[in-house]
């Protein structure tokens, strides 16, 4: 390992291109934690070239200035200027500007280029700027700006290429390590607008031509900004989602349901009877196999959610819905962590960080878990595919239609309880939305196949983590002690997890819940899923040689009424069975308030909800 | 002095499709401070792209090759001509 290493710092306005040359630099070797004792995510990565030099990049939050009005584009400065006490001032930064729009990052070259470290300019994304007729005379650029100007395209093999080229032509041992040319100041309006317009006649200098807009693409945007067709256009977008995710996933849940079996039964071919045998069959196989069923599910519904984001329509749709969000107190700003949540509160939560009003950030923060996260689908899926019958309603499957109206319950949640929030507060607020809308881009392929690769792998390690731990837990609770001689009913009914589950039930029978379903909502705290796996559980150890092999959907549809199935979906969409999203909520809003508040509410919700649910169903007979 | 200033419109006056030259951002606070930065400084060319309904509320406007979503109450403090 060569000792030389050079410090370098990413900075660059939000969208430029930033994260994607870091990661074509920096491939693998990353690390991503947190700036000490604030919530602002750090991304560090090394890059060794091909001439054996050492770089160790850090990727900083997008700014527009270095006037920041959040903390992450505070952090950006404090780094920038050596003031953070954890983090050594970089030697030399490297300022990424989007070639498809260059006059706000050269606008910000000349607002970093004071604060005296060695920078280097890099034109990203040139071959999309091309294509749309942009062109620059580079040597004057780089002359005029009085640095180095070179061409990326992070995302092609070898678009960093020249940057990396140029870094090993830096001298190692003339980087000044910490050398502020006086004190820095920062910048006033006055300034702001001089260096716009010294961009400006920079940029004019250089024979720059701006690229035009795509005409196709400005079209899409005049259609999907339209108020109706835009709106219409969301909506319609959201629904296909869920659709999708019930339809594709069929065949291939189907077939891992298939596998899950036939493991099961060979285990219990292949070995004599006794605890292990119990353990692996009823245990590990039946709990881990209910929850790893519903893979290709999530598979689908983020594929949807990284391919939304890569275009850039994610910020348009957050325009669409501003005004409704803002008549709850909500900023349109709050709609991308909210999406996010869709998939996981926890990065949702972490992505309020970009909110720059601390009431708009809490308001978000305290009704993010009641986006459907992908948690709660295996728990949908189980109790739609049990209650819900399979058939076609005006063209669309009933299945996908129920699955879309608790998706939306716990939107519109989510709005009543914003709403409660700002009349409890009391308003006069102003809200913020600013936002910049990025140009479409194709999503692309590789990213897409990252991020759900990531994903995936998230998902089966928690199944083969947590939830493995939790089910032998679970398993070890519900077959110990033995029934004593001469018991009548199932083993389980005796076992720990079953007394502990009658005496739930006292609280839960008004709202229709079984002992079996009160046992599964206590390893089901850990995280939604596992509820799943528990009851799977629960049932393969109730006796029924048969259960693990037949679908548990089909075991507690004919266990369970229901009123009580429906009961425990309208639980789902308010409970908040997650320990993972209340620890983040304390460490976000470094307070034990918050995740209290928050459990207190959404536990009462979930109670109301399926109390009034399972009364009004055994009202209609249903019962 | 005239109360009346006959050139000063505001951004958000403008209908979809209309383009203009800003004149100037009032006030100078933390909005102002961001709109100046994010393009909005006086000769700058803007174009607004689309007004959300009901209430003109918010706006996409096109500023210096970005496009920008601004709420009413910011595109107010833009003055155009």
């Amino acid at each position: 390992m060569s000792t030389v290493e050079l410090r370098i710092a990413l900075v660059g306005l939000p969208n430029c291109g930033k994260t994607a040359l870091f990661n074509r630099m920096t491939g693998s070797r990353q690390k991503v934690a947190n700036y000490p004792g604030v919530t602002v995510e750090r991304k560090e990565g090394y890059h060794q070239s091909a001439s054996g030099r050492r770089y160790r990049l850090l990727d900083l939050p997008g700014i527009y200035s270095l006037t920041p009005t959040t903390l992450d584009e505070a952090i950006t400065r404090d780094v920038a200027l050596g003031r953070l006490a954890s983090e050594p001032r970089p030697e030399t930064i490297v300022l990424v500007a989007d070639a498809t729009h260059l006059p706000l990052s050269m606008r910000l070259a000349l607002e970093v280029k004071k604060l005296g470290l060695p920078m280097i300019v890099v034109l990203n994304m040139t071959d999309l700027a091309r294509k749309r007729g942009y062109s620059i005379d580079r040597e004057k650029l780089s002359k005029e700006l009085g640095v180095p100007v070179v061409e990326t395209v992070a995302i092609a093999r070898g678009g960093a290429d020249a940057l990396i080229r140029h870094l090993d032509t830096l001298p190692a041992t003339e980087v000044p390590a910490t050398s502020p040319k006086g004190e820095w100041q920062e910048p006033s309006s006055i300034d702001v607008q001089q260096t716009h317009e010294e961009a400006a006649r920079i940029l004019a200098a250089a024979s720059y031509l701006e690229p035009g807009r795509s005409e196709f693409f400005a079209a899409l945007d005049r259609a999907l900004l339209h108020p109706l067709f835009g709106l219409l256009v969301l909506a319609t977008l959201l629904f296909f989602v869920f659709q999708a995710v019930f339809s594709w996933a069929a065949v291939p849940m189907d077939l891992i349901d298939a596998g899950v079996a036939s493991l099961a039964d060979w285990v219990r071919g292949g070995m004599p009877d006794g605890p292990l045998r119990s353990l692996l069959a009823d245990g590990i196989i039946a709990g881990v196999g209910s929850v790893i069923i519903f893979l290709p599910q999530i598979i689908i519904l983020f594929a949807f959610i990284l391919a939304l984001e890569d275009s850039g329509y994610l910020p348009r749709a957050a325009y669409l819905l501003d005004r409704v969000m803002g008549s709850v107190g909500l900023s349109g700003r709050a709609f991308i962590p909210l999406l996010s949540s869709f998939a996981c509160a926890i990065p949702g939560i972490m992505a309020t960080r970009t909110i720059p009003s601390i009431r708009d950030r809490m308001a978000t923060i305290m009704v993010a878990p009641l986006m459907t996260c992908s948690a709660r689908l295996p728990v949908y899926a189980l109790l739609i595919a049990a209650f819900i019958p399979d058939r076609a309603v005006g063209g669309f499957n009933l299945q996908g239609i129920v699955l879309f109206a608790l998706y939306f319950a716990g939107v519109a949640g989510a709005l009543l309880v914003a709403w409660a929030l700002k009349k409890f507060r009391g308003g006069g607020d102003t809200h913020l939305l600013m936002l910049e809308l990025p140009d479409y881009q194709w999503p692309r392929l590789g990213n897409l196949a990252f991020g759900l690769w990531e994903r995936a792998r998230i998902f089966l390690g928690r199944a083969g983590g947590i939830i493995l731990a939790l089910m032998v837990v679970l398993w070890f609770l519900s077959t110990y002690p033995a029934p004593p001689a001469g018991a009548t009913g199932a083993a389980i009914e005796y076992s720990f997890a079953g007394q502990l589950g009658q005496a739930l039930s006292v609280v839960l029978a008004p709202i229709g819940f079984n002992w079996q379903i009160s046992i599964a909502l206590i390893p089901g705290l850990a995280a939604r899923e596992v509820a799943v796996g528990a009851l799977g559980t629960v049932y393969a150890l109730a006796g029924d040689e048969e259960v693990v092999s037949t679908a548990l959907s089909t075991v507690i549809a004919s266990q369970w009424s229901l009123a009580t199935g429906l009961a425990l979906l309208a639980w789902y969409v308010f409970a908040p069975q997650c320990l993972a999203t209340l620890a983040v909520v304390k460490r976000e809003t470094n307070s034990w308030r918050y995740p209290l508040i928050m459990t207190a509410y959404l536990f009462g919700l979930a109670y109301l909800a399926a109390f009034v649910t399972y009364r009004v169903a055994v009202l209609f007979g249903a019962g | 002095m005239t109360p009346v200033e006959p050139h000063a419109r505001t951004l958000s006056g403008l209908k979809a499709g209309e383009s203009a030259v800003v004149e100037r951002v009032d006030a100078d606070d933390v909005l102002a401070r961001r709109l100046l930065e994010i393009g909005f400084y006086p000769g700058a060319a803007v174009e607004m792209l689309a007004v959300m309904w009901p209430a003109d509320d918010p706006v996409a406007v096109r500023v210096g090759g970005a496009t920008f979503a601004l709420r009413r109450q910011e595109a107010d403090r833009v003055k155009v001509k």
